[in-house]
């Protein structure tokens, strides 16, 4: 049997009921467009949110120092990360759970019609920290190295610690109380852009930190130049802490590699596997509707036996049949799939971003899918005896 | 004298059931080139079974079946196949075309599995038709045909592979009688060509245009 005869064969049998086929495709139709949107879209998206990827997060990085004795990060280390290129500033913390929830009060007198008293946290930190969590002082100043060389007893308040305590102006040098010592307040931080629960915290001096109970660097915030966040991932641990560095827990920001394959991955697994199952779905209706022309077609399998057909030129009509049942599901998905892409980037003003490799890879898919579900149907008819055939 | 078309000796064709039933006992059947042979009897004699075997379709239990001098009942299933698509031509009550393929496609279909060259087959068709005298039907679906006609067209394609024999199956049960005389005289016109035919039939109509005739009772068979 000539090829072009079998494949004429085929075609003229998937056209013999235009409207069943076209039914019997659309499950595969429906599986490879979802799969083909899902992938694409995926894609798109990822795409997207990489490119929108926030230059803050990307300059950040936090290095977390664990409990240690000796402690693995003293508190002027800070000045060797300062010092590598591609650091604009850097500070070190010393935060700690009891020092998270202190009593302060704006003032020693008991006053009933007014809640004075608040507890806020406290932690220690050197004079880069401004810059470091881009927080803008709307009040007076930071302290500096001369704050913390002389152990000078100043604060600076988060804006909004402020505001609890009632401190509005520090031109005179207004004292909080912390415990039962007094403080004198120089600056009021305004929110900062990173490390947001500064903006209620009180800040003080690393030199102070030990009446805290916050004697060691617990935490480096290092604000970097674009790009360079990853270099000074994996440098500022040796700066910092020379032969502990991998003692030393490293945040950096999520490179855009992984932001992508996250986002990826969170969209694509549900709907890949809706995808599959409409596939499945697909098949089972292509299975399904070729058994059933299989058994319709019982006497033209009789005649095609009687004008000496053998069995594998039946099998091989049947399932070529059904393949191109499925490659034209997958034709038609895959083309639906491409042009939802298409819409759904314009409609989100994305840059839709297609791999022609699943454009192409769709339509094989579909005739796998259609190779697969006539293969029983396929049997059946080869098996079928001539005689009973034509009875 | 040539070589026979048709040899049949001692064919049996047995069917397991409870009791056991014999549709073919002792069957001995010899058909010559340019024969005209109806193969009459009530139903349920072995008429259709006989077909059968005739036909390569089904093996007989017993006995030898050659066909243009080849033993067939030692062939595998392939080799069947092959000399049933190539030597022999049926032509069935129910007519069997495809109804989505015009008249001509379906005479065409004849040649799909055999080995003649795609070349020239819609020629072949149009020549098998004009001589069945539906040379002017080809393009048209079968649906379109009278009962005649699609009889005739089926007759077409029966003929289009050249057999050796023409294998016919109460070929005007569906037709009434004046369509059944323009069947019928086309085979007396295939025959007066060479062709060996061979009617199934329980019609006497038919049967009497046959130049001899078979009965088959009770699967056994005597020539009347």
């Amino acid at each position: 049997m000539h090829v072009r005869d079998l494949a004429g064969e085929a075609f003229a049998g998937m056209l013999a009921c235009p409207v069943r086929t076209a039914l019997t495709t659309l499950g595969t139709v429906l599986g490879i467009t979802t799969l083909v949107v899902t992938l694409g879209v995926a894609a798109t998206a990822g795409n997207q949110i990489v490119g929108r990827f926030d230059e803050l997060t990307a300059t950040s990085v936090t290095v977390d120092v664990p409990e240690h004795d000796p402690p693995l990060v003293a508190w002027d280390a800070v000045e060797q990360v300062t010092r590598l290129r591609g650091v604009t500033s850097a500070v070190a913390l010393a935060e700690s759970e009891a020092a998270a929830n202190v009593a302060v009060r704006a003032n020693r007198l008991v006053d009933p019609t007014r809640a004075a008293g608040r507890t806020l946290t406290v932690l220690a930190a050197t004079s880069g920290l401004p810059e470091t969590v881009r927080g803008r002082m709307v009040q007076g100043r930071f302290f500096d190295q001369g704050h913390v060389d002389r152990g000078e007893r100043v604060v600076v308040l988060g804006e909004q610690a402020a505001r609890m305590l009632g401190v509005t102006r520090i031109d005179r040098a207004p004292a909080v109380f912390i415990g039962e010592q007094p403080y004198t307040v120089i600056g009021v931080l305004g929110e900062p852009r990173r490390e947001r629960a500064l903006a209620a915290a009180v800040m003080v001096p690393s030199s102070l930190g030990p009446r805290f109970g916050l004697r060691h660097v617990t935490r480096v915030l290092v604000a970097t130049g674009l790009g360079a966040a990853e270099l000074i991932a994996r440098q500022a641990p040796a700066a910092l802490s020379p032969g502990n560095e991998h003692l030393l827990l490293v945040g950096s920001p999520a490179t855009p590699a992984r932001a992508r394959d996250a986002v990826a991955g969170d969209v694509e697994a549900l709907f890949l596997v809706l995808g599959l199952v409409s596939l499945v779905v697909g098949a089972v209706g292509i299975a399904n509707v070729t058994l059933v022309t299989v058994m319709e077609r019982t006497a033209e399998i009789g005649l095609r036996r009687a004008l000496g057909a053998a069995r594998r030129h039946i099998a091989a009509q049947f399932l070529l049949e059904s393949t191109l049942v499925g490659l034209t599901g997958g034709v038609i998905g895959a083309a639906l799939g491409v042009v939802a892409i298409v819409a759904v980037s314009a409609v989100q003003r994305w840059t839709p971003v297609l791999d022609v490799r699943l454009a192409l890879a769709a339509p094989g898919a579909g005739a796998a899918v259609g190779l697969l579900a006539g293969l029983y149907p396929a049997l059946r008819a080869a098996r079928m005896e001539p005689v009973d055939a034509l009875r | 004298m040539s070589e026979p078309v048709i040899e049949l000796v001692g064919i049996g064709r047995d069917f397991s059931a409870d009791p056991p039933v014999r549709a073919l006992a002792d069957v001995s059947l010899r058909v010559g080139r340019a024969d005209y042979v109806a193969v009459i009897g009530p139903s349920g004699s072995g008429k259709s079974t006989l077909l059968n075997v005739l036909g390569l379709l089904d093996r007989p239990s017993a006995g030898s079946y050659r066909l243009d001098g080849v033993e067939t009942t030692t062939l595998g299933d392939g080799a069947r196949t092959r000399l049933r698509g190539r030597r022999i031509g049926f032509v069935f009550q129910a007519f069997h075309l495809l109804d989505h393929r015009s008249v001509a496609e379906n005479v065409m279909l004849a040649e799909v599995y055999g080995r003649r060259p795609r070349r020239g087959r819609r020629e072949r068709a149009h020549a098998a038709l004009e001589r069945v005298g539906l040379g002017h039907r080809a393009v048209f679906p079968p649906d379109r045909l009278s009962g005649g006609e699609r009889q005739r067209a089926a007759i077409a394609r029966a003929l289009l592979g050249e057999p050796s024999l023409l294998l016919c199956d109460e070929p005007t049960g569906n037709l009434d009688s004046r369509n059944t005389e323009a069947v019928l005289d086309l085979f007396d016109e295939l025959r007066d060509q060479g062709l060996t035919i061979v009617v199934i039939t329980h019609e006497a109509e038919v049967s009497e245009r046959a130049a001899r005739r078979v009965r088959i009772i009770d699967g056994v068979l005597a020539e009347v």
